[in-house]
């Protein structure tokens, strides 16, 4: 037993959060969220020099030889800044399917490019019809010569303004909710037959509704084996999971920080508000909420090569306690802060709104909390 | 004891629906009163006026309706039935009642009339940077020289001020006297010199409130209502009138047929969401909840009808029915799913106009991040659970 960080873990994080303490100050990231861009490459670049990109890739794909404790340090400090760069998209999810379900061609014909900071990736797999079920899948790919066509219709696919590539779920046999018959492909963001429409998240990102008309693709496009890809899937999103639980814990963090300091100074009725049992009580609530997160972020992180079902309720468990305490925690920074809390212009309503998305990422507390019941 | 409407109040419901249905502006149905021009928000307001139904809540004689209690919330439902847009409060509902109560007859007849054509638009002074739940400590200052204050100082969460013509405001006329008994009521033109209004952007987009600073402004004496000092007793009335409206029965009830139909809409498996047990239970109990809150305004309403209250029991309308509304939104992040992510065009939102997701599922996150500030203004809920504590329990 053991819940201690090596020696090379402690520095990646120091490093991590001096380049942010540097350069991802909340002012700035308002004001790049609000341009017509809404996110800075040249940070990217940074990351990639870093080699944050490459924590999680062995040594053999390029890499540092991490793995999902050096995501979870990334995505935890990143939460503390309100990143919006696609790190999760990009190196969490789209590295994922590479390492995990990849060629060795498919790993040395992306990964290099990942690391380097050249390509960005996202991952098109919602559905309008499919809330959060992974295998309801209106879009097809129908096998075309050597390659696929594919067709269809991607909802809410975040950071794919900026991206290059696609991680594309589609079915190619079985009936549109079936387990059998989902696979994923690599998809170029510049394929003739794709087309985008880009819009702003309410949590300062970028996001495109993708439409898929007749897109081939070659058979080297698809990752794993055909029909076989829902395993694939949910363990990837699983892992995409372990590493918004590790963003989650970054903003719980900096508003229970801010809350505590700002009630310790607030003075209302001659003393500090934080002076108020009824108050003092809700801090002590919104405490142990991120104490709780970061076990469950932790367990997380330290059972995604466990087998399928203890995988899934660890992912699932980890999900229902940080929706529910990032609600909690982020409803009553902003309602400790008052009329201040409300405002565009503080941090707080930031990560509340964050957090608030991130509960609504890959299965919220209802849909997790039944995926839960049924792997226990 | 009977709960049921009388045929003479279900006439009168049907003579009140059908005057909506004939008269609301058209255009206006689906607004949302964040993306409203100052035109757009007054025009269901002139209307009434025309018909003489602006203020049903006031006396006959300063321009009321004569409506029993009853008649009035069948009133105010018919108009969250139909979603009209809700009439600004602030002259209706706080100056206004304050000004007939405590003004002399010269400030009556020059400030109703306009109150009640809503040619003035008035904006409420109250709060200030380090004045929120404790009121009382207000700093901003008035000094008498000659037939004028002097007022400096700043507010704050000031509701529409971009618009507003007037002011009512609480100001500190005795700085040596205890907090309550040094403050006083004046009402400040907005075109003074001296008077800046700052927007204040919150976190959902919206330019609703702002902040307003006052240097060196020069108000005539003939603008003070009522006793200098005196200010915090026409103060405690107003927020009184503040809170009894706050429950928003009616409303939540569109609000819950609005959420129903996104979750019918929204699909799990295949099947409607509204369908599953987990999200129909979370409905119903909200529904209870609305029930609950309902009839308690009605127990409230009838006490009042007898010339009891609205007394610190009107806190428990203020905490449930804000619980009950930032609820509903919450639910319906819930219910859109995937979609929830996508930000809707504000006032101070980049020129974002492709905004896809189902009918109905635009902006409801930002209506969620928009509604956790009922929960802090009119008096915080924490604020409210103190006056019950010690003016209902004795604690």
């Amino acid at each position: 037993m053991d819940f201690s960080f090596t020696e090379e873990q402690t520095l990646l994080r120091n490093t991590v959060q001096s380049l942010l303490q540097d350069k991802y100050d909340f002012e700035t990231r308002r004001k790049v969220s609000k341009t017509a861009e809404g996110w800075r490459p040249e940070i990217w670049a940074q990351f990639a020099e870093l080699g944050l990109l490459a924590a999680p890739f062995s040594e053999e794909m390029g890499g540092l030889g991490g793995g999902a404790i050096e995501n979870m340090i990334i995505m935890e400090e990143f939460g503390r800044h309100l990143v919006v760069e696609p790190y999760l998209e990009t190196v969490v999810i789209a590295g994922g399917f590479l390492r995990e379900g990849g060629t060795p061609a498919q790993q040395e014909a992306h990964i290099p490019g990942i690391i380097g900071g050249e390509t960005i990736w996202t991952f098109a797999y919602a559905e309008p019809q499919g809330r959060y079920n992974l295998a309801d899948l209106k879009t097809t790919a129908k096998k075309d010569g050597s390659g696929y066509t594919i067709n269809g219709y991607k909802a809410v696919v975040i950071g794919a303004p900026w991206a290059q590539k696609l991680i594309v779920t589609a079915r190619t046999s079985g009936g549109q909710r079936d387990r059998d018959g989902v696979s994923v492909f690599i998809v170029d963001k510049s394929a003739p037959g794709i087309s985008t429409r880009d819009y702003p998240t309410v949590d300062g990102r970028r996001a495109s509704e993708i439409t898929f008309e007749n897109v081939k693709v070659e058979a080297d496009a698809l990752i794993g084996q055909e029909g076989k890809g829902l395993p694939l899937v949910e363990k990837i999103t699983d892992q995409a999971i372990a590493a918004l639980s590790a963003e989650a814990t970054g903003c719980m963090k900096e508003l229970n920080t801010a809350t505590v300091e700002y009630c310790k100074t607030r003075k209302q009725f001659g003393v500090p508000i934080g002076k108020f049992q009824v108050l003092q009580h809700r801090m002590v609530d919104m405490f142990m909420a991120y104490e709780q997160s970061v076990s469950m972020t932790y367990m997380v992180n330290l059972k995604l090569e466990e087998g399928d079902a203890e995988r899934t309720k660890a992912a699932a468990g980890a999900k229902v306690q940080i929706g529910k305490a990032g609600r909690f925690v982020g409803q009553q920074a902003v309602q400790l802060h008052g009329g201040m809390g409300m405002t565009d212009e503080l941090n707080v309503g930031h990560y509340f709104k964050r957090l608030t998305m991130i509960d609504t990422q890959f299965g919220n507390i209802d849909y997790q909390l039944k995926r839960y019941s049924e792997a226990a | 004891m009977d709960m049921r409407f009388s045929p003479e109040e279900l006439a009168f419901r049907d003579e009140v629906r059908e005057f909506i249905a004939n008269n609301y502006p058209h255009e206006l149905k689906g607004a949302r009163r964040g993306e409203m021009s100052k035109e757009d928000i007054l025009k269901w307001h002139r209307v009434l006026y025309k018909k003489g139904w602006v203020v049903p809540h006031w006396p006959v004689e300063y321009g009321g309706t004569g409506w029993t209690i009853t008649q009035r919330y069948i009133w105010n439902e018919e108009n969250a039935r139909a979603e009209t847009t809700p009439l600004l409060p602030f002259g209706l509902s706080m100056v206004g009642p304050v000004i007939y109560t405590f003004g002399n007859e010269e400030q009556k007849k020059r400030f109703l009339p306009g109150i009640l054509s809503g040619d003035d638009w008035w904006c409420q002074g109250y709060s200030e940077p380090g004045s929120g739940s404790d009121l009382a400590s207000l700093r901003t200052k008035a000094v008498r020289e000659g037939d004028h204050y002097i007022v400096n100082g700043s507010k704050t969460w000031t509701t529409l001020a971009q618009h507003a013509d007037w002011m009512f405001c609480l100001v500190r006329t005795d700085p040596d006297a205890k907090q309550q008994e040094g403050i006083s009521f004046l009402l400040i033109d907005m075109k003074t010199p001296g008077i800046t209004v700052r927007p204040i952007i919150t976190m959902d987009g919206s330019h609703e409130v702002n902040e307003v600073f006052l240097e060196d402004v020069k108000v005539p004496a003939e603008n003070l209502i009522g006793e200098e000092n005196k200010g915090w007793t026409y103060a405690k009335f107003l927020l009184g009138n503040e809170r009894s409206g706050i429950a928003g029965v009616a409303r939540s009830k569109k609000a819950i047929e609005r959420l129903k139909k996104l979750a019918n809409a929204e699909l799990l498996d295949g099947e409607p969401l509204m369908k599953t047990d987990e999200f129909s239970r979370k409905v119903a109990e909200l529904e209870i909840d609305l029930s609950a809150l309902e009839v308690t305004e009605l127990r409230t309403l009838a006490a009042e009808s007898k010339g009891r209250g609205p007394g610190p029991e009107a806190s428990i309308l203020k905490i449930k029915g804000t619980e009950i509304q930032q609820r509903i939104t919450e639910l319906a992040v819930e219910a859109v799913g995937n979609y929830a992510l996508v930000e809707a065009p504000r006032l101070e939102v980049t020129g974002n106009e492709f905004v896809p997701g189902p009918e109905g599922s635009q902006g409801v996150a930002q209506d969620y991040f928009n509604m956790r500030k009922t929960s802090i203004y009119g008096g915080s809920n924490e604020i409210q659970h103190n006056i019950i504590a010690k003016m209902v329990l004795g604690l």
